[in-house]
């Protein structure tokens, strides 16, 4: 059972790796291309997330230089995902219909 | 508390992907980038109590704090024209931060063999940092083309004999070094900074002799580098939110990136390796009649006697900001009892969809918006095509002419409208350096003038009809 148990746990990435990776093309695949930019700049926004990351290597920083280099993760990674978000909305603020349903 | 962290993330995970979704439908679009803003906002809070931080919150706040508003103002007070090289910059940054979290891992002492990172992660490590700083490096390169940069705008200037080579060199180079400072498990300033300083250089020198106009399938690709890069931060840290995040924006970037340049008619390896100078191979046919001009009155008339008007719009429109104008004449058409439909080429501005922005900005409702598939049946129908700022994208010659260079690229089929107008600044030849036989053909006029005043003149012509 234990030995099981590690081989699952050896493959569990892989398996997160494979799905997350189809899944990115699926929902890229039914995008109309008038959503193209939009959609490239919600996936630039998606990948901020990488401020998360950031703050947890500048809360492990100890030295002058790892504290240097996790400030700048930190300030780009927010960067990144306010800019991302702010560009992305105000693309998408101007899609309406001529039917005027605004939703 | 490790249990609520991952709780969360996970969360985050499943409010990004329901965000994505909602993106891929334009009446749910606005609200899907809110989901997705709903999910990094609970990520990023809940990471403030990660049982691996120890210490340095103000600096984290002070990161942020400026990160945030700095991001924020740019992308609330850059025009719309302008939007492709906020996304290549904003982009740049992500990039730059996942190089940033590598260099963190790799120049902490390792000595503390409790403490050690495996080899493997290390690689990650070090792969995520490689491709980062080319997305960093490269999406600056980027950002200064499509601003228009004065140092960035020879593309020429940046081409040499052997670049491929020398470029495979640089990246092989800091390939094996990062290899050896994985494997020996080295702390070694001076090795990791040539080890970043050679990937910045190759992420430079990527996307350096690459022309502004094939920057929108670079800004791709570099999106899904930094997605990449993300996600082997992510297995590093041990952070299942960056892991699967990144995935996602990776693989659908890929896939952008090859649409995109599938909607140019070239492939990627062609973008990055070659450029339009060595592609017109033999000589184009010579182009036959005469271009016939014609005046904002009396193609206001022939307009306002239409009942069916197709509007392809190009980049030069955008440049003259003429959108609102034309968007003011079409309603004055629609009033008029005219069908009026808007014909959007794939590449059409800078970037697949930036048109219908563009468009969206000036008030027009989506659902007159078609792309090409949809509407190119529809041009023998039409009793007037107006051509704004287009050339390359409306050239027969794509379809007919096999020794030119944009033979095979798919072209909206104006020349099968009744009438064509279109809207010219000069008579010079468009982006690819060609002739255009649809300026010549018989039922082509040329409106020569600037895009915005000849739309004023053409409102104005519609409106003296009465």
């Amino acid at each position: 059972m234990e030995v099981m148990k590690q081989v699952v746990e050896f493959f569990s990435p892989f398996y997160i790796l494979m799905l997350a990776a189809f899944l990115g093309y699926e929902i890229i695949s039914r995008v109309p291309v008038i959503l193209h930019t939009p959609l490239m700049s919600g996936t630039n926004f998606v990948h901020g997330i990488v401020v998360v990351g950031a703050m947890v290597a500048l809360g492990q920083a100890q030295t002058g230089t790892e504290q240097f280099w996790g400030f700048i993760a930190v300030l780009m990674g927010a960067g990144n995902a306010v800019g991302g978000f702010f560009v992305t909305e105000r693309m998408l603020e101007m899609f309406k219909s001529s039917k005027g349903q605004e939703k | 508390m490790g249990y609520l962290i991952e709780s969360i993330y996970f969360v985050a995970a499943v409010l990004f992907i329901i965000g994505l979704k909602r993106m891929s439908h334009p009446t749910t679009a606005r609200n899907g980038i809110l989901w997705a803003g709903y999910g990094m906002v609970v990520a990023t809070v809940v990471t403030f109590v990660h049982p691996q931080i120890h210490g340095n919150y103000v600096l984290m706040i002070i990161a942020i704090a400026i990160g945030s508003a700095v991001a924020w103002w740019f992308a609330k007070k850059v025009a719309m024209t302008a939007m492709p090289q906020m996304i290549a910059i904003y982009n740049g940054m992500g990039g730059g931060a996942a190089a940033a979290i590598a260099a963190v891992e790799l120049i902490k002492n390792h000595a503390d063999p409790a403490d050690a990172p495996a080899t493997s992660t290390l690689i990650m490590a070090v792969a995520g940092a490689l491709i980062g700083s080319v997305a960093f490096s490269g999406s600056v390169v980027a950002f200064g083309k499509l601003q228009e940069l004065k140092f960035f705008k020879d593309d020429a200037k940046f081409r040499f004999t052997g670049q491929q080579k020398v470029n495979a060199i640089i990246f092989a180079a800091a390939a094996v070094l990062g290899l050896i400072i994985a494997i020996s498990h080295s702390s070694n300033g001076a090795l990791i900074a040539v080890f970043f300083l050679l990937a910045l250089i190759f992420g430079a020198m990527m996307a350096l002799p690459i022309g502004g106009a094939d920057m929108p399938v670079v800004i791709a690709l570099f999106n899904a580098f930094t997605g990449l890069a993300v996600a082997l931060e992510g297995f590093v840290l041990n952070n299942s939110a960056m892991i699967i995040a990144g995935i996602i924006v990776g693989s659908s970037g890929t896939l952008l990136t090859l649409m995109m340049a599938k909607a140019m008619n070239r492939s990627v390896a062609n973008v990055l390796f070659s450029n339009w100078a060595a592609l017109g191979s033999g000589e184009a046919q010579a182009v036959t009649g005469s271009l016939k001009p014609m005046e904002p009155p009396d193609a206001a008339i022939q307009m306002a006697y239409a009942a069916k008007v197709i509007i392809v719009p190009g980049y030069g429109m955008a440049v003259a900001q003429a959108q609102h104008k034309i968007w003011e004449m079409c309603k004055l058409l629609i009033e008029r009892g005219a069908t009026v439909k808007f014909a959007i080429h794939p590449v059409a501005g800078r970037m697949p969809g930036h048109m219908n922005v563009l468009l969206a900005e000036a008030g027009v409702p989506y659902d007159l918006i078609f792309d090409m598939e949809e509407i190119n049946e529809e041009f023998p129908t039409a009793d007037v095509a107006l051509v704004i700022g287009a050339n390359d994208v409306v050239n027969p010659a794509a379809r007919n002419d096999k020794s030119s260079p944009i033979y095979g690229m798919p072209i909206l089929n104006v020349d099968h409208a009744k009438n064509v107008q279109v809207i010219k600044r000069g008579k010079g030849v468009g982006f690819a350096g060609i002739e255009n036989a649809l300026f010549f053909a018989d039922n082509t006029r040329m409106v020569y003038g600037d895009a915005q005043k000849v739309a004023a003149a053409l409102i104005q012509g519609i409106k003296d009809l009465g």
